[in-house]
């Protein structure tokens, strides 16, 4: 615990009791809170409470053996919401696994996420047709690589760094205190830098990698890794909805903007087990978990709403939304169909391969073999 | 490399030297023009590959380490940055994974990156990329997205060298769904299976045999004559059937020639193409030959040798006379190069196993 949210150099517009009341270090973030409108706010809530809703509901078909595992993010739900509204549309996003509400913003059925978990397809969407959300990446840090490529693309494109900020093209990326340890992180903040891509790294610290603490990846904070690789590094409260669009938008825009790549370490805390083949009591303190529990982000900003003066109307008509959304999610999935047995063979290479062919149609007449029989 | 380019011309077409590295991209000029025959090594012949591939497609991009102003530690990039500049020739910082990790993201994108591994034994930092990322990018897609990226490694022992520098890792690719694996043993192939991979929409690991890297050869201008993964007969015989990709061509020839002045009929097959593997000549020569030697500077334990020797026994039993036989690297790592000469596949090697598949 040797960065918490109480570290000064911690970007924070809400207290934990959801109080404005900026850090010193906000104060550049500020002016991009302008851009948010009331039914921002209100937008940002609604998404909270409903992915939160949304990822009880997947565990529970998890549990129910619908799903073949699960991955929480309860409790990083603000990172994620504030640095997904900070996006623009003609962003592409490279998730790691556990964004699913960061998918769900940029058009994504969830549904689609569940269709991956549930062991239908190795995929579930395709990114150019889900708001540039591209498909969830299983090896930790890869697709930081892949994320660096494609911004690197942009710029050879010249669909960046035109002044516009309306069309200019930026890149984000999703990993965490764990993959923060792997090569390609590395390897991506160093390409990153020499070629100057339009990129934000979005590192959420969680502080455990699934039973191992940030402070085994690190002695140091994560965000002052970004010093050594010669780009900006910002630490920001992931818990404090607005602080993480804030710091996501302004570097984003800098991005885009052809001022380079930066790196953001959300502090936030992985409320839940790493997975639900997880079981977090085991090397877990209460103490800790209870710590970050009183933190949390939907709470803090629905004080901070209570204080603006919303209505409970509104706040009732959210949990009963999400209700009806988990609802519908679960509905739909358990009508999740499996696919033919041609994908086995299909798509694993654009032009014909003989081996493949020859094996495809050797299952379909090995089966066929027993049709009319027993079996 | 002081070499120049020679051509020749079998018509009136008119002859040509190699195109000046400040040629503009824009005039589409052919790198080698006319419809002859030019006379150059394989750095040369792949060279022109790439450059013209790079002309053919405003999409297609080189990637790698010293490839931008130096050409590369073998040349084979020579003059592509200074006719193309550095938004298509990148100089990257020296990371095999950072390479290939951020080509998919460029082929994400629509572009066509061609990736310089600097030397085989250095391919490894890159492995995971290429084969959990690349290989399978696709298939994890449903088919919507293709991976055109094309990974040189200059590969294989002959030429004296340090630990790392002088090994066969092919092997490991053609075992992963979703990579294609090619070997050109000469500077015609080299020339024209660069463009062919480059225009594939899989991924293509592009095995280049360093030894064979100077010899010149003559590069047929006008059509490569073989799809990019089909195997060939480059020697007809009678006697019996070796088989081998890469430097390994070479050497089956020697080998064929010696074997000729005592009188016994050798029909010599270039793989090109390591996955998929093109059966068919391999199985039309056995059953005129009945013997099969297959040749490999890589290990012989799981090996491409293994896998052809396999299936030609599936396929063909009754048409063997004599066991399929496999002459390899032994299974070690790549030993000091003052033994590579006993480590390494030679003629007489090849021979050896001829006489014993022979007198089977």
């Amino acid at each position: 615990m040797s960065a918490t949210p109480n570290a000064s150099p911690t970007v924070r517009l809400l207290s934990p009791e959801g109080v404005f009341a900026p850090s010193d270090s906000a104060a550049e973030f500020l002016p991009y809170l302008d851009r948010l409108t009331e039914a921002d706010y209100r937008r940002f809530y609604r998404d909270m409470v409903v992915v939160r809703r949304f990822d009880t509901e997947a565990a529970n078909l998890q549990r129910q053996g619908q799903l073949a595992l699960w991955v929480p993010s309860h409790g990083q739900e603000a990172a994620q919401v504030g640095s997904a509204h900070a996006t623009r549309p003609q962003d592409h996003v490279f998730p790691s696994y556990r964004e699913h509400v960061v998918g769900m913003i940029r058009g994504l059925d969830p549904v689609d996420i569940l269709r991956m978990l549930r062991g239908v397809t190795l995929g579930g969407w395709t990114p150019e047709d889900h708001g540039n959300f591209h498909l969830y990446t299983l090896v930790l840090a890869s697709q930081t690589l892949h994320a660096t490529g494609y911004a690197m693309g942009m710029q050879l494109d010249g669909a960046t760094a035109t002044g516009n900020p309306e069309t200019d093209q930026a890149v984000i990326v999703y990993y965490g205190d764990g993959a923060s340890s792997q090569g390609d992180a590395n390897e991506a903040l160093v390409f990153a830098a020499s070629y100057q891509t339009p990129q934000v790294f979005f590192l959420q610290n969680n502080h455990w990698a699934i039973s191992v603490p940030v402070t085994r990846q690190s002695r140091t904070p994560l965000y002052l890794r970004a010093a050594g690789f010669g780009m900006p590094g910002t630490q920001v409260d992931g818990n404090d909805v607005l602080a993480s669009f804030a710091v996501t938008a302004k570097h984003l825009d800098d991005a885009r903007a052809g001022k380079g790549p930066a790196l953001i370490e959300a502090l936030t805390y992985r409320v839940g087990a790493h997975t639900t083949a997880d079981d977090p009591t085991k090397y877990r303190d209460p103490e800790q978990l209870a710590y970050w529990v009183a933190r949390d982000p939907i709470v803090r900003f629905r004080s901070h709403l209570q204080g603006l003066g919303v209505e409970q109307e509104f706040l009732d008509a959210v949990d009963e939304e999400a209700d009806d959304y988990a609802a519908d999610v679960r509905r739909r999935a358990l009508d999740i169909h499996s696919p033919e047995k041609a994908v086995i063979f299909d798509n694993v290479y654009a032009e014909p391969h003989p081996l493949i062919q020859e094996q495809k149609a050797w299952l379909d007449r090995y089966e066929a073999s027993f049709e009319g029989g027993d079996a | 490399m002081s070499d120049t380019i020679v051509t020749s011309t079998t018509g009136p077409a008119t002859p040509t030297t190699a195109t000046p590295a400040t040629a503009s991209p824009a005039t589409a000029e052919r790198v080698l023009s006319g419809t002859g025959t030019a006379t150059l090594p394989m750095t040369k012949a792949l060279n022109a590959g790439l450059r013209q591939a790079m002309r053919d497609n405003p999409r297609v991009l080189m990637m790698g380490e010293d490839i931008g102003p130096l050409g590369g530690v073998f040349r084979v990039t020579e003059g592509l940055f200074a006719e193309f500049g550095d938004k298509r020739v990148l100089d990257t910082p020296l990371a095999e994974s950072g390479i290939i990790g951020t080509a998919i993201g460029l082929a994400l994108r629509g572009f066509r990156p061609v990736c310089e591994i600097q030397f085989d034994g250095f391919v490894f930092p890159g492995f995971d990329q290429i084969t959990s990322q690349l290989a399978r990018m696709r298939n994890r897609h449903e088919g919507g997205v293709s991976m055109p990226v094309v990974i040189r490694i200059p590969y294989g022992g002959h030429i004296g060298s340090i630990e790392h520098h002088q090994e066969s890792p092919e092997t490991y690719f053609a075992h992963t769904p979703g990579l294609r694996v090619v070997s050109p043993s000469n500077p015609h192939d080299a020339y024209w299976m660069m463009q062919q991979a480059i225009a594939s929409d899989d991924p293509v690991i592009f095995f280049e045999p360093k030894s064979r890297y100077w010899p010149k050869g003559e590069v047929n201008l006008a059509e490569s004559g073989t799809p990019l993964h089909a195997s060939r007969v480059v020697r007809s015989g009678t006697d019996a059937t070796v088989v081998g990709h890469g430097a390994m061509v070479s050497v089956l020839l020697q080998a064929a020639d010696l074997a000729a002045a005592e009188g016994t009929s050798i029909e010599v097959i270039d793989l090109r193409s390591i996955s998929p593997i093109d059966y068919g000549p391999i199985l039309t020569s056995v059953e005129k030959t009945g013997h099969l030697v297959v040749a490999q500077e890589a290990h012989g334990f799981v090996s491409v040798g293994s896998e052809i020797a396999a299936t030609v026994m599936e396929k063909a039993f009754y048409l063997l006379e004599a066991p399929v036989l496999r002459v390899s690297g032994f299974d070690t790592p790549f030993p000091p190069a003052a033994v590579e000469t006993h480590f390494l596949p030679s003629p007489d090697r090849v021979l050896e196993a001829i006489d014993r598949a022979l007198s089977y």
